[in-house]
């Protein structure tokens, strides 16, 4: 008896390796599963991919679709001028990109002062918001590119590459200052609350307590808007800025030819696809992150 | 009977005082005139049922909400309706810790300690580091100075919210329910905190539900109702023998609920 007894004290405990054991098994089993579902999606992306080729190539019009469109020769002739002109296209970017995040913020704090004295400048933000984000950037980005010149100040640069990044700065502003704006509200004001309780000042709370807590949070909504905006740099063509899509308009014109096309559709797609999945790198951090935060 | 205690005020001088303070959100009255007396070196417990107007009347005392009447004074100083930099000046002396610990998640322990001296009152980081050190070593806590807060656990949070107050040098403290949202098993290691800072004669007006907390470490406790201070006295005179029905009913649910 006395030999049972120790005996079933230490079965639960073995009686888990067991579980593991098994559960390894099951494991096993999955991971023959796992292979088998990535096998499974293989074929069936194969099979779906195949068909659509066949039937695009079928078709009665793919020769003179091939020719316009898929022209390999074209291709090659004009990748390198519009890869040239994609430069311009990654300037732009990067120069707007840099003010953006900096007016896009103030606009943010300016809007989340509270007190009445501060009624102005909340206004002031609100309209601005408003208005950039309901008037079409091509709209923005013509008046513009063409109005601002033609006013021939002195001092008043009159290229339309700057006028091209003005405009974008000044409409992606009002987007990114609402994801801003989101983020500052999305903080407690618990944390406000201790921030003054320790003496600290408004502005002081807002900077080393509210905001690195509401820029973290923002930050894949931000990327999200920067990949709007990567885009949308192709619309600054329209004021005569030959960047990418301008380049092959130019070369698509000179050629009688689609394909340049592609090629620049190819190049936005390239070059935003990293950001993207970027993106969702850091959502799927974040929410590791709060996980971990929460067990 | 209250009349001890504010004798014991009195002689003690006057950290401070409150008067006739109300305070209203939309129609509803939270503080109905709120008189008290806080002698230095005295600890008071406001005990009262959730709703009483606890919470409200500490954060009152730290400014964080505007009374809408009567007068607030710390060590003689009228300090109603103070704005600007001088209501930064005057929290700077009072240290409030939240039921909820509201510790900056994006800061290490270090960090959060070491903020408000250092931004606040101009410390050197170096200087502020190492008082912020001394007082997490008197806590125990000085292995945890590059932990976030959300790898520690709530008694720990708590411990390091009561640091990140006196790391300002605070002459009156306010506990806000700074147990209701542990564990049990963490309570006392925060309460320890707390009883360790009266033995050092530190100043304290604290809102618990912790009853035979507020018997041991009270010199007076408040008990709060519907916004008015109902009864106060000796922690033997509230809760031995309770003049106010009020009062016994209160502590009859609590002694009902096994809390005391």
């Amino acid at each position: 008896m006395s030999s049972v007894a120790p005996a079933g004290v230490p079965s639960p405990p073995e009686l888990s390796p067991g579980g593991g054991r098994r559960s390894r098994i099951l494991d096993f089993g999955r991971g023959a599963e796992g292979a088998r579902a990535v096998w499974i999606a293989v074929i069936s992306t194969l099979v779906v991919f195949a068909v659509l080729v066949l039937v695009v190539v079928n078709s009665p019009g793919w020769p003179l679709v091939k020719f316009y469109f898929f022209n390999g020769r074209i291709f090659r002739e004009s990748f390198p001028g519009i890869l040239a002109a994609f430069r311009v296209n990654v300037e732009m970017f990067l120069i707007a990109e840099a003010f953006i995040l900096v007016l896009a913020l103030f606009l943010a704090v300016l809007r989340s002062l509270s007190g009445p004295v501060f009624f102005p400048l909340r206004a002031l933000a609100i309209g601005y918001t408003d208005f950039f984000r309901g008037v079409p950037t091509v709209l923005v980005i013509y008046i513009l590119g063409f109005g601002a010149p033609a006013l021939s100040l002195r001092g008043v640069p009159s290229s339309p590459f700057v006028w091209g990044i003005v405009s974008l700065v000044l409409v992606y502003s009002a987007y990114v200052a609402e994801v801003y704006r989101a983020g500052i509200e999305s903080v407690h004001q618990s944390q406000v609350a201790a921030a003054r309780s320790l003496g600290l000042s408004r502005w002081q709370s807002l900077r080393f307590v509210v905001l690195p807590q509401a820029i973290r949070r923002v930050i894949p909504p931000l990327l999200n808007d920067f990949i709007g905006l990567q885009k949308d740099t192709a619309l600054v063509a329209l004021i005569g800025v030959v960047e990418a899509f301008r380049q092959s308009q130019i070369d698509s014109a000179a050629t009688f030819n689609f394909t340049p096309y592609l090629a620049t559709a190819l190049l936005f797609v390239l070059i935003t696809i990293p950001l993207a999945r970027f993106t969702d790198w850091l959502i799927a951090r974040d929410r590791r992150r709060r996980q971990v935060g929460a067990a | 009977m209250s009349a001890t205690g504010e004798a014991a005020a009195a002689a003690n001088g006057r950290a401070l005082v409150l008067e006739g303070v109300r305070k209203s959100f939309g129609k509803l009255e939270v503080l109905k005139g709120i008189d008290l007396l806080v002698g230095e070196h005295e600890v008071i417990c406001l005990i009262g049922a959730s709703g009483s107007g606890k919470s409200t009347l500490l954060r009152c005392v730290n400014l964080l909400e505007p009374v809408d009447a009567g007068r607030i004074q710390i060590e003689g100083h009228d300090v109603t309706g103070a704005a600007g930099a001088e209501l930064n000046a005057i929290r700077r002396q009072i240290g409030i810790v939240f039921q909820s610990f509201n510790l900056f998640p994006h800061m290490s322990v270090l960090q959060n300690v070491t903020l408000a001296p250092r931004e606040v009152l101009g410390t050197a980081r170096a200087r502020a580091e190492e008082e912020a050190l001394d007082l997490l070593r008197r806590f125990g806590l000085d292995d945890k100075r590059d932990e976030y807060p959300d790898r520690l656990s709530g008694g720990q949070q708590q411990r390091v919210a009561i640091v990140r107050a006196l790391a300002m040098r605070p002459r009156i403290m306010l506990l806000d329910e700074v147990t209701s949202a542990l564990d049990p098993e963490l309570v006392a290691e925060v309460l320890n905190v707390i009883r360790d800072l009266a033995a050092q004669g530190m100043t304290m007006l604290i809102a618990t539900h912790e009853m035979g907390f507020a018997r041991d470490i009270a010199n007076r406790v408040c008990f709060l109702d519907a916004g008015v201070i109902l009864e106060q006295g000796t922690p033997e005179e509230i809760f031995s023998a309770p003049a106010n029905p009020r009062t016994r009913q209160f502590l009859q649910r609590i002694i009902d609920a096994g809390r005391l």
